[in-house]
């Protein structure tokens, strides 16, 4: 069973972190802004941080967020307030400190020239890809999905870095009606075969299907995996995928470690053997 | 003239630097954490648990918070003795700590069998019996709860090494001491405790188990009060060392520990939470010792007073 250690990458510090801003952030999403010099420069695209929020005082274990901009003193992290946790952490304040540890996990890797980058994002996700996006030589073009208008975020930011975006909301309220991927099937039917690259963050099934269309065009396919995690850094075992091993069959990845980031193919879905 | 307190302990003829260990399952195989702890001033490394092969464990979820609390059904997921010996162990070499084992099997021939792999092998401090983890089926759970069983598998294993051999005990016994007893009896050089306490976590919107194995076991902060009584009663039934744990988030749990009789102590759920929580607690240790004029840590081993 390969645990050994994924390639070179920056060692990750613990930091105690003072928030430099918190604040609402389109419509139903908060921004996170941390003062994290020792963190925000080593920061790589698709990488996460953990957090360790002081309230509520019963949750001992640390939260993971994706980073959505980093820079040479700051880390920002995009969330909704869904649960118990996440409706502690709105009432943040700035100046308060609180520890974090990353960055973590491996991100994505640096677009391969010769292939158009296709960002695709389900709700949030795109928030993860944002500093792909960024970092990227030259722009692409990204799909972003979500349930309604207010679902989806970054269009506005990602745009103004020259992407060229597609949204899709099931309810027709902003971009094409329907699923993400299905403004994709129609953009990717008028490709030829052109070489593509995708980076994709979202839920699972998204992931799948982004997957299954890069493989049909022999394409990577990038993809951030989303599991409930426990330690953060590989000790723990809780959040592992199974991937496929050189031998034939499958192993456990941890997504905190190997991942997020797996190339599809590497990654066994469920029902299949 | 102020002298340094002496934290070193004994644990038969282990020697540790403090008696600040980390628990088994906690800090994986040691490169997890090296980036952001100094292995040499830990007391002692417990790896995670090791199977004669290599194990996959339980399908996920593997963990779910409770309240102050993690309850885990990790399956021992492992690398089997050799990829332990190829991974983990080269690397492990390079520090000055020493590491303990915890090994596993599912009949009390293969815990012999990977008691003797180890026997064999350069660089190992210790082994630690895991005859008490709640998460495989294949009756891991009654060699910690059969005293029958118990006592074959510590005889089994201390047939099989002269390496100082430490069973780890399940907490959910009627009583406690009746196995730290019978792991004296039959050759070991120290108990462990607690292992983590079976456990439940349901979802109501569902009405399914959380987790993958259904049941799994309870560690972190919520165990503490209990770990504590349990291994007070051990340690005062056997004249062999105790090493405590459950729940220590820092120096006074680990204080507590001592006092209630503990010869070491290790820490296992923080690490999750706070990485240096053992070096913290090392420094904590000593900074008590000074302030109370002790000179050294066993004089606070079982000095409970009642």
């Amino acid at each position: 069973m390969p645990q050994g250690e994924a390639g070179a990458r920056a060692p990750m510090q613990l930091e105690e972190a003072v928030v430099a801003a918190h604040d609402p952030f389109a419509e139903i999403y908060r921004r996170l802004v941390l003062e994290a010099p020792r963190i925000g420069p080593l920061v790589q695209p698709g990488q996460f941080v953990h957090l360790r929020l002081p309230a509520p005082a019963d949750a001992i274990l640390r939260r993971p967020f994706s980073v959505f901009k980093a820079d040479a003193r700051t880390v920002h992290v995009l969330y909704k307030a869904v649960g118990r946790g996440t409706l502690a952490m709105t009432r943040l304040a700035p100046g308060e400190r609180l520890s974090v540890l990353g960055p973590l996990g491996r991100g994505f890797p640096a677009p391969t020239p010769g292939r158009r980058p296709v960002l695709v994002a389900g709700g949030y996700g795109m928030a993860a890809l944002y500093l792909q996006a960024a970092r990227a030589p030259q722009p692409g073009v990204g799909f972003v999905g979500g349930r309604s208008a207010v679902d989806i975020l970054c269009v506005a930011e990602v745009e103004a870095l020259g992407w060229r975006l597609y949204p899709a909301t099931e309810d027709g309220t902003l971009g094409a009606r329907g699923r993400v991927t299905d403004v994709l099937d129609r953009w990717l039917a008028e490709q030829g075969d052109a070489p593509l690259e995708f980076f994709a963050c979202g839920p699972n099934a998204m992931l799948r299907a982004v997957a299954e269309r890069a493989r049909r065009r022999d394409a990577p396919a990038w993809i951030s995996m989303d599991r409930n995690m426990g330690c953060g850094v590989g000790a723990c075992l809780t959040c592992v995928q199974k991937v496929r091993d050189p031998a034939g069959g499958w192993t456990w990845a941890r997504c905190c470690r190997e991942g997020p980031v797996f190339e599809g193919r590497e990654v066994v879905w469920e029902g299949e053997p | 003239m102020s002298v340094e307190p002496d934290l070193s302990v004994a644990l038969g003829p282990l020697r540790l630097r403090n008696p600040v260990m980390v628990a088994s399952g906690t800090f994986g195989y040691g490169p997890e954490y090296a980036d952001l702890v100094d292995l040499n001033r830990l007391g002692a490394l417990v790896v995670k648990g090791i199977s004669l092969e290599p194990w996959a464990g339980n399908p996920p979820p593997r963990t779910v918070e409770t309240a102050s609390g993690l309850i885990n059904a990790i399956g021992l997921q492992n690398p089997g003795v050799d990829g332990f010996l190829r991974t983990y162990l080269p690397f492990l070499r390079r520090f000055d700590v020493p590491v303990i084992v915890n090994i596993w099997g599912r009949t009390v021939e293969e815990y012999a069998a990977v008691a003797r792999r180890f026997d064999a092998v350069e660089g190992i401090a210790a082994i630690e019996l895991n005859v008490s983890c709640p998460n495989i089926k294949e009756g891991s759970r009654t060699f910690g709860t059969n005293p029958d069983l118990f006592r074959r598998t510590v005889a089994a294993a201390r047939a099989a090494t002269r390496r100082p051999l430490i069973p780890k005990l399940a907490p959910n016994v009627g009583d406690i001491a009746a196995y730290a007893r019978m792991a004296e009896e039959e050759g070991a050089d120290a108990v462990s405790l607690i292992n983590s306490i079976p456990a439940l976590a349901v979802d109501v919107e569902t009405r399914r188990p959380v987790l993958g194995n259904v049941t799994g076991g309870l560690s972190g902060p919520a165990i503490f009060p209990i770990a504590l009584k349990l291994v007070w009663e051990a340690a005062r039934a056997v004249r062999i060392p105790a090493i405590g744990m459950g729940g220590i988030a820092g120096p006074e749990q680990a204080l507590a520990f001592l006092v209630a009789g503990a010869s070491a102590v290790a820490v296992g759920t923080a690490n999750f939470v706070h990485p240096p929580t053992a070096v913290e607690t090392v420094e904590g240790l000593r900074a008590y010792l000074r302030r109370h004029g002790m000179g050294t840590i066993r004089e606070l081993v079982g000095s409970l007073a009642l």
